[in-house]
């Protein structure tokens, strides 16, 4: 993609706005290293999605995740960092020295180091019907769309701590609560798993896929498959909760920069990936916890490893 | 009221007179959420850009907003925020829940171009 209109060359250029990108932009804004935060998004990430953010060191326990974004933003750029947000990413190039980002298919910015921070995406089911019924029967989020099922039964799929919680927190409106899920054991805490146990309106199908989404109209149920003995049977709901984790951005990388099996960006503990002068911080590289405090903490190392790398 | 940048519609009046007197209008009915709050970040970053459009937001709680709540094309809608494209007055498209910059692009481009 090489190009030779540059529209602005900087020392470090920031892929992705949420805390992991912010932190970066902050370190390397105070440390006078010239900085674009480069946001495909709203700024904050998936912490815009937060209603509460109770776990983030030394702000309030109910500050939402859109407030610590802006104010994460607010920090990043009265140390100097620049900002093009909610733009598309339509090239990287990250084969010279001076690697090149374009946006919206017309601005290409160039710079010496780039810090991939593009954290990750809900993962959707992936079957038939499931774009279909969004908005209409199918949801990515409880608290938004909770009381839209008062009285009806659902199903939410997942089973870690996320799919746990929100379909406690879903029998605050629904009639009936199903959970669906893959395996035969939950991924979540002992904690989340008691509540939805112990409450009286949530069932479980484990061991069982959905295959494809009925409904004409109106969405209807699923079909669903037992992962063992491949028997098919349909369950009936009036919606759909998705809550099945989160796939790395990682689409728009050259095929150089070497991601794991899940399309994750590996990374040693400084933050480099395989290219010199390209980092990657925060839930899209390979890493265990995901949350702001660790997306934070790679932001920090990947600004220092790129200051370091530009006084090679 | 909603705590966006955006022009906030605070009577089925405003929303009469609005969508009667501009051509190209998208309104989004939301509340400050998590599926709502990019919609209103990506409207507000194609204001200057689509200045054929005249772009709104609407609070989903308030009496007023009715007229969209029942409005027929959100008839089947259960995710918030509604979102709507008037052209002319008449409602032609709408969308439920969380949309992309793409998404929305996309619909602008064909339904006022
Ligand atoms: C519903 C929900 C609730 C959560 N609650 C909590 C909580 O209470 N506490 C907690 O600690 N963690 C919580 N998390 C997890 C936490 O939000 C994430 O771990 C954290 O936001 C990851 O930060 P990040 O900067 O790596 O990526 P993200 O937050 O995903 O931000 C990445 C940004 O990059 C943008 N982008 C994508 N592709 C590109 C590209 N090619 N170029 C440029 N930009 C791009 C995206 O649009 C996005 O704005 C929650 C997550 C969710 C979904």
């Amino acid at each position: 993609m090489t190009k030779n209109n540059i529209t602005e060359t900087y020392d470090v250029i920031i892929l992705g706005g949420g805390p992991a990108g912010l932190t970066a932009g902050i370190y390397l804004g105070r440390a006078k290293v010239k900085t674009l935060i480069i946001n495909e998004g709203s700024i904050g990430g998936q912490m815009v999605l937060t209603h509460a953010i109770a776990n983030f060191p030394g702000v309030d326990i109910d500050i939402s995740g859109r407030d610590l974004s802006l104010k994460m933003k607010a920090q990043a750029k009265a140390f100097g960092c620049d900002f093009e947000s909610n733009v598309e990413v339509t090239g990287i190039d990250l084969s010279g020295e001076l690697k090149q980002v374009e946006i919206d298919g017309d601005e290409v910015f160039a710079a010496k180091s780039i810090i991939i921070a593009s954290g990750g995406t809900p993962r959707p089911l992936g079957v038939n019907g499931e774009s279909q019924f969004k908005g209409q029967g199918i949801s990515y989020c409880a608290t938004c769309d909770g009381d839209f099922f008062t009285d009806k039964e659902i199903l939410v799929v997942g089973g870690g701590n996320s799919a746990l919680e929100e379909a406690v927190s879903l029998t605050q409106y629904a009639r009936k609560v199903t959970v669906i899920h893959q395996f035969d054991h939950f991924q979540a805490t002992e904690h989340a798993i008691k509540l939805a146990q112990n409450n009286a309106k949530i069932s479980f199908i484990m061991e069982s896929e959905i295959q494809h989404i009925i409904g004409d109209q109106t969405l209807k149920g699923v079909e669903i498959m037992h992962m063992k003995t491949k028997a098919r049977s349909q369950v009936f709901a009036d919606g759909i909760f998705i809550f099945i984790g989160y796939i790395a951005n990682t689409d728009s990388l050259p095929d150089s920069i070497i991601l794991n099996a899940r399309n994750e960006i590996i990374t040693d503990e400084n933050m480099a990936t395989n290219i010199d002068g390209v980092f990657a911080a925060g839930d899209v590289r390979e890493k265990q916890f995901r949350q702001i405090t660790t997306a934070v903490s790679d932001g920090t190392i990947a600004a220092l490893s790129a200051i370091d790398y530009l006084q090679k | 009221m909603l705590s966006t940048n955006l022009k906030h519609l605070t009577s089925v009046e405003d929303f009469n007179q609005v969508v009667e007197n501009n051509e190209n209008v998208m309104i989004c009915c939301g509340r400050m959420g998590p599926m709502c709050l990019p919609v209103y970040d990506v409207m507000e970053n194609l204001e200057e850009k689509y200045d054929h459009v005249t772009f709104y937001d609407m609070a989903f709680d308030a009496p007023y907003a009715n007229v969209l709540r029942s409005h027929p094309k959100a008839a089947k809608f259960m995710g918030l925020p509604f979102t709507f494209y008037f052209k002319n007055g008449e409602a032609v498209e709408a969308t439920s829940s969380i949309q992309s910059k793409k998404q929305i692009k996309d619909i602008l481009d064909v339904q006022f171009s």
